[in-house]
């Protein structure tokens, strides 16, 4: 990347000032115009959601401040509240900007926590996967292959057809399709690793085998993780909302932007386009922003493409 | 060789036994059906009944027990909705899942292999990266959202295109095909694509990848000394070779485009065994739910069976590397 404009470089400040790698891996991903957009994007859509209640006109859950009367008023237009629904209302008469960031929230919320629950169970596992070796890794990889092997929206529809509808309930769904994504990328690190000197210094000092597999082996497999988690997250809000606007994920008392989208559907043939448009363009905004800068951080941290 | 069949044919069928029972307990275990098969006024004697007649007063061992016996003679059990054998019910409808699944295929094929080959062979042109972002998009868009999109688009604005149903099909051979009809093509035109667009993504990636690897191998340079025409290098030379990647990850990725269909079906109202999933999930429909499971999961083990079959026919390497392990 730095090749391209050798003008802008500060060279000599670079080849004498020791950068340490996060300053080094913040320059080179701010080198990328499209991932820094994608990051502002991101950034502003997480302030948005966490500042929802002071931002917006009306509180969604709170039935007394939703008027019938305001259903499916288009876009601009007053509402008999008093306020102006910039985005409209949907078929019960919430509005719409307001029922976005709140459900930005659970949708966020469900594919953080997910992602960081299955990055957690996922690399110990893989740990324990890559430091045992023989039968006990081979029944493990088994497992992560099979579980690999299946298409994802499968194994978390009959989930959820199982466990039935809620926020935990779709969590241990997305968790369970997860997992073996971040146990296979820490196993394959972490074979590496095993072998490498510093390991093996560790262990001649008589530490502890959790000592060494967790404070040496684990720091150096976390970048490929990071990488998974940033595509896992983006993918893990996308399936929450495919199974909520299949009406088998979240619930219509937790409205996220899937069961909003929903909700939309059945106005949309007879041309009420908003209510399933703009919810749908702020989950759009929200994976298209997640991806980029998981792209970027993916070709930063991937050593085969340094200079 | 032969013991390498042998072995892949054993681990194939152990996948699908342990499938049988996760799958089983799984969707036995939790919420009981008989509450949404009965109406509110039906007495506790009515209620018993029915619960025995579907076998749902029978310890969950001794059901499994009877399920798996009717596995082997090809009976899934009945649906409690539909009242017809669960495995009919599937096979009934997998012939419309199955042309959904290979017209978005070759949508994929027709689409993402120029597209790709030719961001691979000029990847600085503008238009090489407008191809590239453009899959970028078709990654990150949810599956669902441009199904209403593409109805709202084509079906409700410009009234181009039907957004739901089959259309008028013709029966070949026992086979209901809408493929032979221009009223049907009209009807699958944009499920198929719905569903194909994730594929086409994909397609583009590898083939942009392997072309950019094939242009700098010798035998396109030898090709090109012998003075052959860039557009003969790029038909024979090239596409031959990026051609084994591309139709193994394919045949893989056939399993989960018949998983996918189930969104796709569920907005275009598309008759297929997807559609009957969601609404025996939303019915508790249990003996659907695990016979449309079983079935997906023999033609998963099936396709990559045949895959890894075909791979140790063709490479011999795969085979030495299988019989050590």
């Amino acid at each position: 990347m730095s090749q391209s404009n050798p003008t802008v470089e500060p060279v000599e400040p670079a080849l004498f000032k020791q950068e340490t790698p996060w300053r080094q891996f913040v320059r080179t991903f701010l080198e990328d115009r499209v991932a820094v957009t994608g990051l502002m994007m991101l950034l502003l859509i997480i302030i948005t959601a966490i500042l929802a209640p002071w931002i917006t006109p009306q509180n969604p859950y709170d039935l007394g401040t939703v008027d019938l009367m305001d259903s499916r008023i288009p876009p601009g237009e007053q509402t008999m509240e008093g306020y102006t629904a910039w985005l409209g209302t949907d078929g019960v008469g919430r509005d719409l900007y307001s029922a976005i960031l709140y459900g930005l929230r659970i949708s966020l919320m469900v594919g953080v926590v997910s992602g960081l629950i299955a990055a957690s169970f996922g690399m110990c596992v893989g740990l324990i996967a890559a430091y045992a070796g023989g039968k006990v890794e081979a029944v493990i990889m088994r497992i992560v292959d099979l579980q690999l092997s299946l298409p994802t929206i499968l194994v978390a529809l009959i989930l959820v057809a199982a466990l039935g509808k809620g926020v935990d309930k779709i969590i241990f769904a997305l968790v369970v399709v997860q997992w073996a994504y971040y146990a296979r990328t820490v196993r394959g690190t972490a074979l590496v690793e095993r072998n490498k000197e510093y390991v093996e210094a560790a262990q001649s000092l008589g530490l502890s085998k959790t000592r060494v597999i967790f404070r040496h082996i684990l720091p150096n497999c976390l970048a490929p993780v990071i990488v998974v988690l940033t595509v896992q997250t983006a993918h893990a809000i996308s399936l929450e909302a495919t199974l909520s606007f299949l009406g088998v994920g979240l619930p219509q008392t937790e409205p996220s932007l899937g069961v909003l989208i929903a909700n939309g559907f059945q106005y949309m043939m007879s041309g009420r386009y908003w209510i399933s448009v703009f919810p749908g363009l702020a989950l759009l905004f929200t994976i298209v922003s997640i991806n980029l800068v998981g792209d970027r951080i993916r070709d930063v941290l991937n050593p085969r493409l340094e200079k | 060789m032969l013991s390498f069949f042998i072995r892949r044919f054993a681990q194939a069928a152990l996948v699908i036994a342990v499938m049988v029972v996760l799958v089983f307990f799984g969707v036995n275990v939790v919420g009981d059906p008989i509450w949404m098969l009965i109406s509110p006024e039906m007495d506790q004697e009515a209620i018993e009944k029915t619960a025995a007649a579907l076998g749902l007063d029978k310890p969950i061992i001794e059901q499994f027990f009877h399920f798996v016996k009717g596995l082997f003679q090809g009976d899934l059990g009945r649906s409690f909705v539909h009242g017809e054998p669960a495995i009919q019910l599937i096979l009934s409808r997998m012939g419309a899942t199955m042309e959904l699944a290979v017209v978005a295929l070759l949508m994929a094929i027709v689409f993402g292999l120029p597209l790709g080959m030719y961001a691979g062979l000029y990847p600085d042109r503008r238009s090489s990266r407008m191809i590239m972002s453009g899959s970028i998009l078709g990654f990150s868009l949810p599956t669902f959202w441009v199904g209403l999109m593409l109805i709202m688009l084509f079906a409700v604005m410009l009234g181009w295109l039907p957004a739901s149903g089959r259309g008028e099909t013709v029966s070949i051979f026992g086979f209901e095909t809408s493929l032979l009809t221009l009223n049907g093509w009209q009807h699958i035109a944009l499920p198929a694509f719905n569903l194909a667009l994730l594929k086409i993504s994909l397609m583009i990636r590898l083939a942009r990848a392997g072309t950019r690897e094939a242009m700098l191998m010798d035998y396109v340079k030898f090709a090109r000394a012998k003075g052959l025409k860039e557009s003969t290098i790029i038909r024979v030379h090239v596409l031959k070779n990026i051609m084994i990647p591309i139709v193994t990850v394919l045949g893989l990725e056939f399993g989960s485009l018949v998983a996918f269909s189930v969104v796709t079906e569920t907005i275009f109202s598309w008759p297929g065994m997807g559609k009957l999933l969601l609404e025996a999930i939303q019915r508790l429909d249990r003996p659907v739910i695990v016979a449309y499971v079983m079935v997906v999961v023999v033609l998963f083990v099936v396709i990559n069976l045949i895959v890894d079959l075909l791979y140790s026919v063709l490479d011999p390497r795969v085979r030495i590397t299988g019989a050590k392990a």
